[in-house]
């Protein structure tokens, strides 16, 4: 069964704080719930499906449905770490297709920013992990498990600093239209490549912000979206996969988006060059680029090429990427970057985005997530969108 | 410019059942690796079952503890010094991620031949990390 044309995006919310202390992570997950369903126009008691993933309170699904006193027929808190909710978009298309539910919710909210946290501490990972004793003597830390893919990228294709930097600066045009951006100067190439280097190769400007926030969306059967006086935004295909160390056979010249990209395209029957729009995953310069060659809009090895010269500003560049000015610029909340690439690839869809960063005839979008750490253990997952 | 090796403190390895071998052989001085019975392979990190052929005829053999840099990273900021993870792929060609250290960190390239050297974590244990060969 394929889940193309199954379901459609009705609702999209995104928080407009980027720093929270005065709220509870709780109260974050149900006002981007209630913004989303004002967005859709559709009430509290029509969603009867609920996905949420490990930032919602308790990393279960009751919680927060208590919290937000739902009732549901269909429930999911797949964690996939930040591309969860592309997962939770596809499986809500598949439960909505199998006749599961009607209208699902997703959530996604955190407060990293009230709580100090940085991508150069150790995060404790919980009990019984079969290789945290095998690991965590040495510090592996989120910056530094992306650095060693950089690096490795570079000595295998001779990706340089410069190439890397083009993302955060074409990420940097976008968020300057962005009122709600963390980050709305303009940066240049020497900008960010004389920014303190935090762990070789990757600078402090090729890290994303941490911020609070968060985001939701509703999925629906067609024949309710139909009934809503939204642009149609239809669900055309999706993959999804993790990628790990293959038993010692460690290989990080790729992501698991060699699989789940020509999955997602097969399904929507559609190629790379048909996409007008991308979302694509921004915890760091590294993850565009590697995610880029993967997907298959360049060659492998030619996404430092590709992402340079402002290739990816909407207006000028081929490629318009993460036009609210992504992870790098606006907004990364709870430390999860999926939600907000479904969120600007629907406001792109609708022709809602930022008039001077709107894609024209903007009909076919793509968001790309991953989850984890490129460099020892990682989940991926791609969603296609086309607008009716 | 350069950034000498510094000592820090290393957390302790939290051990899951089947892990004390390893580390008591760390102890002695000796790198551990899984070889599979069944389908040959060598794995890392070390597991009950094969994750190449799932047999469950997993046993430890040492390894010659040399290999070579396969990629770093100098993490510069966050901790009180710095310090280079790494992974090494080594001779029997499985990749381990680990630490280089005793060398002026900003030396340290992608290829450079390594051998294994054990350090100690806070509460006593001895983990393997890897010096320049040369
Ligand atoms: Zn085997």
């Amino acid at each position: 069964m394929s889940i193309k044309g199954k379901a459609c995006i009705v609702g999209a919310y995104e928080h407009p704080l980027r720093k929270a202390p005065d709220k509870s992570v709780a109260q974050i997950h149900a006002e981007v719930a209630k913004g989303a369903l004002e967005d859709a126009g559709l009430k509290k008691d029509d969603i009867d499906g609920y996905f949420c993933a490990g930032d919602a309170p308790g990393a279960n699904v009751w919680s927060m449905a208590n919290y937000m006193n739902l009732k549901l027929r269909h429930v999911d808190s797949t964690d996939m770490g930040g591309c969860s909710y592309l997962v939770h978009v596809a499986h809500a298309a598949q439960a909505i297709a199998a006749g599961k539910c009607n209208i699902a919710l997703v959530t996604l909210a955190g407060r990293p920013n009230s709580e100090g946290s940085s991508g150069t501490q150790v995060r404790d990972r919980g009990v019984n992990l079969p290789d945290a004793p095998y690991e965590m003597p040495y510090s592996p830390v989120t910056v530094n498990l992306y650095a060693m893919v950089a690096m490795r990228h570079m000595h295998e294709y001779g990706t340089t600093s410069e190439q890397l930097a083009w993302v955060k600066v074409a990420a940097s045009h976008h968020a300057q239209h962005n009122p709600n951006a963390m980050l709305r100067n303009l940066v240049t190439v020497e900008e960010v490549v004389n920014s303190p280097m935090i762990s070789d190769p990757l600078h402090r400007l090729d890290c994303c912000v941490v911020s609070d926030g968060g985001g939701a969306v509703i999925v629906a059967r067609p024949e309710i979206a139909k009934k809503l006086k939204r642009p149609l935004v239809k669900i055309t295909g999706a993959g999804e996969t993790t990628k790990g160390q293959m038993g010692g056979k460690v290989d990080l010249s790729y992501s698991g988006a060699v699989w789940t990209g020509p999955r997602a395209f097969e399904e929507a029957g559609i190629k790379p060059s048909d996409i007008k729009y991308a979302s694509i995953y921004d915890s760091f310069t590294i993850t565009v680029v590697m995610q880029i060659e993967d997907l298959g809009f360049c060659k492998k090895g030619e996404g430092g090429k590709f992402v340079a010269d402002g290739n990816l500003i909407s207006g000028s560049g081929k490629f318009p990427f993460n036009t609210d000015g992504g992870g790098l610029c606006n907004n990364h909340p709870a430390n999860r970057g999926g939600m907000t690439k479904i969120i600007e690839a629907v406001r792109q869809l609708r022709g809602e985005a930022h008039p001077k960063v709107q894609v024209k005839n903007c009909d076919l979008a793509l968001a790309h997530g991953t989850g984890g750490a490129l460099g020892h253990r990682h989940g991926s997952a791609t969603l296609i969108m086309e607008r009716e | 410019m350069a950034t000498p090796y510094q000592e820090r403190k290393l957390r302790d390895p939290a051990l899951n059942p089947g892990d004390q071998p390893y580390f008591d052989a760390a102890a002695e001085g000796k790198l551990m690796l899984k070889k599979c019975r069944d389908c040959g392979e060598y794995h890392h990190y070390p597991r009950g079952l094969c994750p190449h052929c799932f047999s469950d005829k997993v046993e430890w053999v040492q390894a010659k503890g040399t290999g070579e840099i396969y990629t770093y990273s100098v993490t510069r900021r966050g901790g009180p010094v710095p310090y280079c993870i790494a992974y090494v792929t080594l001779d029997e060609g499985v990749k381990m991620m680990t630490n280089i250290v005793d060398c002026d960190l900003d030396t340290i390239r992608i290829g450079q031949k390594v051998k294994v050297v054990f350090r100690k974590t806070e509460g006593g244990a001895s983990v393997p990390m890897f010096a320049l060969a040369s």
